[in-house]
C-alpha cells in the first residue's frame, strides 16, 4: 500500500507544555485511521501541525510524497488535505453553496463561478453519498447536517486525505453509526482518513488501524481487528483503568416521586404525563435518542423549568414550583447537561464555583459578607476528597480539564449529602479515567442512600450503573424494566418507542 | 497571525493597557493638533501646566475629577454585569435636580440635611435606572437604547423646570434653579479654592463599591451572572434580582454625582453645569478595566485632559474641544489595550 501521508518526528511545545514530541506516523492510501488518545494527550495539536494551523517546532510533514511549508493551511488545501473541525466553521446565515465557496474564491474575480461550483458539488454530494440541498440555510440544519456540509466543504476543495476532529462528539449514536458508513464508502473511492477519538467502541467499530497517543506521544499503533477495547484503554490511560462494578444492595422508600407530570402547553408538550418513582439507594436509568425530552427532564428536575400539569415530590415535598434555589435546599443535587454553559463560572476561581450554590447559607456568609476562608477551606476538601488533579481552590475554573470541571461539579453539589441526584450525561466527553471516577462516585452516593435519576445517552453506561431503566421517547416515558433484564435488543425497541404499540394494541 | 486565549492575564499587563492606550491616544490626537498648525508637544506641555502646574489648577483638577469618579464607578458597576448603563448623564441631572429642590425647601440643619439631600439624590438615580432595567427584564427592551434617550428627555425636563417653577428669580435671566440653603453646602477641602469634601465621599465611594464587589454575597452573585448567566440561574441565583439591584447600586452612584456636584460647587441646577461627566465616566470605568480603584486613577486622568485642554485652547489657540476628542479615543485604544491582555498574538 502506498503511503499518502507521514509525520516525522514532530515535536511542539507551547511554553514549558509539551504537546506532541517526536511524533511519527503514517497513512495508508484507503484506509481509516484512528488517532485514540484522552483528553490533552496531542491529538488536535498534531493535527493542527498537519493542517498547518501551527508550526512544529521539529519535524516534518509529506504529503503524497511533498514535503509541506510549515505553518501554511492553503498549502495543506492545495496538497490534497482537508479539515472537518469538532466545533464547526460554518456561516448559519449562508447557504450551504455559500458556505462551501466562501474563502476559496480569488477577490479579483468579478463574477462568481456558482453555477460551475453547485455542479461540482451535487456531483460530489452524489458519488460520496451525501445528500445535500445546495440552498439550504447552515443555520437551518441539523448538527449531523451541518457537519455533512463541513465534510462537502473539504471534498469540494478536492480533499483526498480528510481528517476528522472527534466528529462524533455531536452527533446522537445512530447519526454517529451513519457517518461512519459514509466514510467507509468515502475510502472506497480512493479517500484516506484520519478520525480523532477517545471513544474505544467507535475506534474499534469504525477504523482499520489505530494510533494511540498519550502525554503528546506515540505510544503504540495497532491493526484494528489485533486489538481489543481493554488493550487501548490501557494503552491510552496508561494503567488498567477499570469502571467500577454496581453491587446489589437493598433499596429504600420513594425519594422523588412524579405523577403525570407535563411540561408545556396542551399539544406541544416537552413532557407528557411523565410518572416515575426513584426510590433511596437506587440509580433509575433514562435512556433514550437525543432530542426526545431528555433537555426539558433535565431543566424540570434542576428547577429551571415548572410543570404545566401533575404532581413532583421530593421526600413528600411538593418541588413543582421551587425553582432552582428551592431544589437545592430541598435536597436536590444536580449535575447538568453542559459543564461550561450551565455548570461552572469558567472565569471564577474554583472556590467560587464550589461553593456558588450555597453562598447564602451560613456556613459561607454572614451578613451579606462572603466567609472567604471558610469557602476556600470547602473547596480545597473538594479538591483534595474529589481528587482534582493540579488544581488549587485559587485555579481559574477554566483552566480545568473536562473531567476535573466534572469532578468538581460533583463536590459541589455531592459533599453535602443529597437526598436527590440528578445527573443528566455526567461523562459526555469525559475520558476514560474520569468516566471511573464519575461512576464511582455516583455509586458511592448511590450506597449511601441517595436517589439517583442518570439521564444518558449511552446505553453501556445506564445499564452498568442503573438499577432499572426506562426509555424516553418523544416526551414520553416507557415503563421501568430491571437491569437484568435490559438487554441491547429490549432497549433498542424501547428507545424506538415500540412499548407504546403494545400498549395500544392490548 | 492568529489570536490566542491567555490562561491568566499577567497583572504587569493589566497596569499596562491603561497607560499604553493612554499613549496611544495622545499620539493619535498630536496628529490632530499638529494639523491645528500647532506643536504638539507643545499644546501637551500646556495642558500638563494647566491642569498640574500650579496649586490652584491641582485643586481645580481635584474638583472636576470628582464627579467622574462616582459616574465612573457607575459605570463600572452596571458594565461588571453586562447592564450597559449609558444613562450617567440622565441619572446625573437627576440627582442634581432632585437635590436642588429639596435643597432650597427643606428646613432642616446641615448634619441632618446633607445626608437626606444625597439620599435623595442616590434615589433619584436609582430610580432612573430602574426603568429601563424593568423594561429589560420584562420585556427585553435593549437598556443602551432606552438610557441613552432618558438623557436627553432628563436635561430638558431639567431645562423646563429651571425655566419654570425652579427659575431663580435672582439670577438676572440666566437659565438656573434656585440654589440650595447655604447651610447643605458641602464644606471645603482647601479654603479660598472650589475643592470640596465630595472628593473625600468619592474615594470612600470606591472602597465602598470595592468592598461590596469584592466581599459580599451580592458581588459574588453580580459577578457570576455578569460572567455566565446561565451558569449563574442554574446555581440558584436569581437574576432578575441581581441585574435589579446593580441597577440601583450603579443609578445611586451616578445620581450622587449630581448631588454632590450641587451641594459642592454650582449651589444651583443649570443645564450646562456637566461637560458630559455622565459619558465621560463610561471611558473612566473603561480605563479602569472596570476596578473600583483603577476608577479615582482615571478619573484624575479624565479631569486632567479636561482642565489641561482649557488652558492649552488660551495659551496655543487649539480649540479646547481636542479634550473630547482625546477621552473619545482614549476608549477605543483601551478596548484594544484590552484585548491584548486577554489574548496573545501568535505566528
Amino acid at each position: 500500500m502506498t503511503k499518502v501521508l507521514e509525520l516525522e518526528g514532530i515535536t511542539k511545545r507551547f511554553g514549558a507544555l509539551t504537546a506532541n514530541e517526536d511524533v511519527t506516523l503514517s497513512l495508508h492510501q484507503g484506509e481509516i485511521l484512528a488517532l485514540l488518545g484522552e483528553n490533552g494527550a496531542g491529538k488536535t495539536t498534531l493535527m493542527n501541525i498537519l493542517f498547518g494551523h501551527y508550526a512544529a517546532d521539529a519535524g516534518s510533514v509529506r504529503v503524497f510524497g511533498q514535503e509541506l511549508p510549515p505553518a501554511t493551511p492553503r498549502a495543506a488545501i492545495a496538497a490534497g488535505v482537508g479539515m472537518v473541525h469538532q466545533h464547526f466553521t460554518l456561516a448559519g446565515n449562508l447557504t450551504v453553496l455559500d458556505n462551501l465557496m466562501l474563502g476559496s474564491e480569488p477577490l479579483t474575480r468579478l463574477r462568481s463561478a456558482r453555477i460551475a461550483a453547485r455542479r461540482k458539488l451535487l456531483q460530489i454530494a452524489d458519488r460520496f453519498g451525501l445528500p445535500v440541498d445546495p440552498d439550504a440555510r447552515v443555520g437551518r440544519l441539523s448538527v449531523g447536517e451541518r457537519q455533512r456540509v463541513e465534510i462537502l466543504k473539504a471534498l469540494h476543495r478536492d480533499a483526498r486525505i480528510l481528517i476528522l476532529d472527534e466528529p462524533t462528539a455531536v452527533l446522537a449514536r445512530p447519526e454517529a453509526q451513519r457517518l461512519f458508513e459514509t466514510l467507509r464508502d468515502m475510502t472506497r473511492e480512493g479517500l484516506s482518513l484520519i478520525f480523532i477519538s477517545h471513544k474505544l467502541h467507535e475506534v474499534m467499530s469504525a477504523s482499520d488501524r489505530v494510533a494511540v497517543l498519550r502525554g503528546g506521544r506515540m505510544v503504540a499503533e495497532r491493526a484494528t481487528a489485533e486489538t481489543s477495547p481493554a488493550e487501548l484503554a490501557e494503552l491510552m490511560v496508561g494503567r488498567r483503568v477499570e469502571r467500577p462494578v454496581r453491587e446489589a444492595h437493598r433499596t429504600g422508600g420513594p425519594v422523588l416521586v412524579a405523577e403525570r407530570v407535563s411540561v408545556g402547553p396542551q399539544g406541544a408538550r416537552a413532557l407528557d404525563e411523565l410518572s416515575f418513582t426513584v426510590q433511596a439507594g437506587e440509580i433509575l436509568g433514562i435512556v433514550g435518542v437525543s432530542g426526545n425530552g431528555q433537555a426539558a427532564l433535565g431543566a424540570l428536575l434542576s428547577g429551571l423549568m415548572q410543570p404545566s400539569a401533575g404532581r413532583l415530590t421530593l421526600a413528600g415535598e411538593n418541588v413543582a414550583a421551587l425553582g432552582p434555589r428551592g431544589m437545592i435546599r430541598a435536597g436536590a443535587a444536580r449535575i447538568p447537561e453542559d459543564r461550561h454553559v450551565e455548570g461552572v463560572v469558567g472565569e471564577l476561581g474554583l472556590w467560587e464555583n464550589a461553593v456558588l450554590e450555597r453562598l447564602r447559607t451560613p456556613t459561607f456568609s454572614r451578613m451579606g459578607f462572603v466567609r472567604r476562608a471558610a469557602c476556600k477551606a470547602h473547596a480545597a476538601e473538594i479538591v483534595a476528597r474529589f481528587d482534582i488533579r493540579g488544581a488549587t481552590p485559587e485555579t481559574r475554573t477554566r483552566l480545568l480539564s473536562g473531567g476535573n470541571m466534572q469532578k468538581l461539579i460533583l463536590g459541589r453539589v455531592l459533599s453535602s449529602n443529597p437526598r436527590f441526584v440528578l445527573a443528566n450525561q455526567p461523562t459526555r466527553g469525559l475520558d476514560e479515567g474520569a468516566i471511573a471516577a464519575v461512576h464511582a462516585e455516583l455509586l458511592a452516593a448511590r450506597t449511601a442512600g441517595a436517589a439517583i435519576l442518570l439521564i444518558s445517552e449511552e446505553l453501556e453506561e445506564a445499564v452498568a450503573l442503573s438499577d432499572r431503566i426506562q426509555a424516553i421517547v418523544k416526551g414520553r416515558l416507557s415503563e421501568p424494566i430491571g437491569a437484568d433484564e435490559a438487554d441491547p435488543q429490549r432497549l433498542g425497541l424501547m428507545m424506538a418507542g415500540v412499548w407504546e404499540a403494545q400498549a395500544h394494541a392490548s | 497571525m492568529r489570536l490566542e486565549r491567555r490562561a491568566h492575564a499577567p497583572l504587569h499587563l493589566v497596569l499596562l493597557a491603561p497607560l499604553a492606550a493612554i499613549c496611544a491616544a495622545l499620539l493619535l490626537a498630536a496628529g490632530l493638533i499638529a494639523a491645528a498648525g500647532v506643536n504638539p508637544l507643545g499644546a501637551y506641555g500646556e495642558m500638563l501646566r494647566g491642569a498640574l502646574g500650579s496649586r490652584l489648577s491641582i485643586t481645580e483638577m481635584l474638583t472636576r475629577a470628582t464627579p467622574l469618579i462616582f459616574t465612573g464607578l457607575a459605570a463600572a458597576v452596571a458594565f461588571r454585569a453586562k447592564l450597559w448603563n449609558i444613562g450617567g448623564e440622565g441619572q446625573f441631572f437627576a440627582g442634581a435636580l432632585i437635590t436642588a429642590w429639596i435643597g432650597h425647601t427643606l428646613a432642616a440643619p446641615g448634619w441632618l440635611g446633607v445626608p437626606v439631600l444625597l439620599l435623595a439624590g442616590m434615589a433619584a438615580g436609582a430610580l432612573l435606572l430602574a426603568g429601563p432595567a424593568y423594561l429589560r427584564l420584562r420585556f427585553g427592551v435593549d437598556e443602551v437604547v432606552t438610557t441613552l434617550l432618558l438623557n436627553f428627555i432628563v436635561v430638558l425636563f431639567v431645562g423646563l423646570m429651571i425655566e419654570g417653577p425652579l427659575r431663580d428669580p435672582l439670577a438676572f435671566g440666566w437659565p438656573q434653579s434656585v440654589p440650595v440653603d447655604s447651610s447643605f453646602r458641602l464644606p471645603d477641602l482647601i479654603p479660598r479654592t472650589r475643592l470640596h469634601v465630595g472628593l473625600l465621599i468619592g474615594v470612600a465611594a470606591a472602597g465602598l463599591v470595592w468592598l461590596v464587589l469584592a466581599r459580599t454575597v451580592f458581588g459574588a452573585e453580580t459577578r457570576a451572572a455578569g460572567l455566565n448567566a446561565r451558569a449563574a440561574a442554574f446555581a440558584g441565583i436569581s437574576l432578575p434580582r441581581t441585574l435589579m439591584g446593580v441597577a440601583l447600586l450603579s443609578g445611586a452612584l451616578a445620581g450622587l454625582a449630581g448631588s454632590v456636584e450641587v451641594l459642592g460647587v454650582t449651589a444651583g441646577v443649570t443645564t450646562t453645569m456637566s461637560p458630559g461627566f455622565g459619558y465621560a465616566g463610561i471611558v473612566v470605568a473603561m480605563l479602569a478595566a472596570l476596578h473600583p480603584a483603577g476608577v479615582v486613577a482615571a478619573a484624575i486622568f479624565v479631569a486632567t485632559v479636561f482642565v489641561g485642554a482649557d488652558a492649552m485652547s488660551r495659551a496655543t489657540g487649539v480649540p479646547s474641544f481636542i479634550a473630547d476628542v482625546i477621552v473619545a479615543l482614549c476608549l477605543l485604544t483601551m478596548i484594544v489595550a484590552l484585548l491584548f491582555t486577554t489574548y496573545r498574538v501568535r505566528r
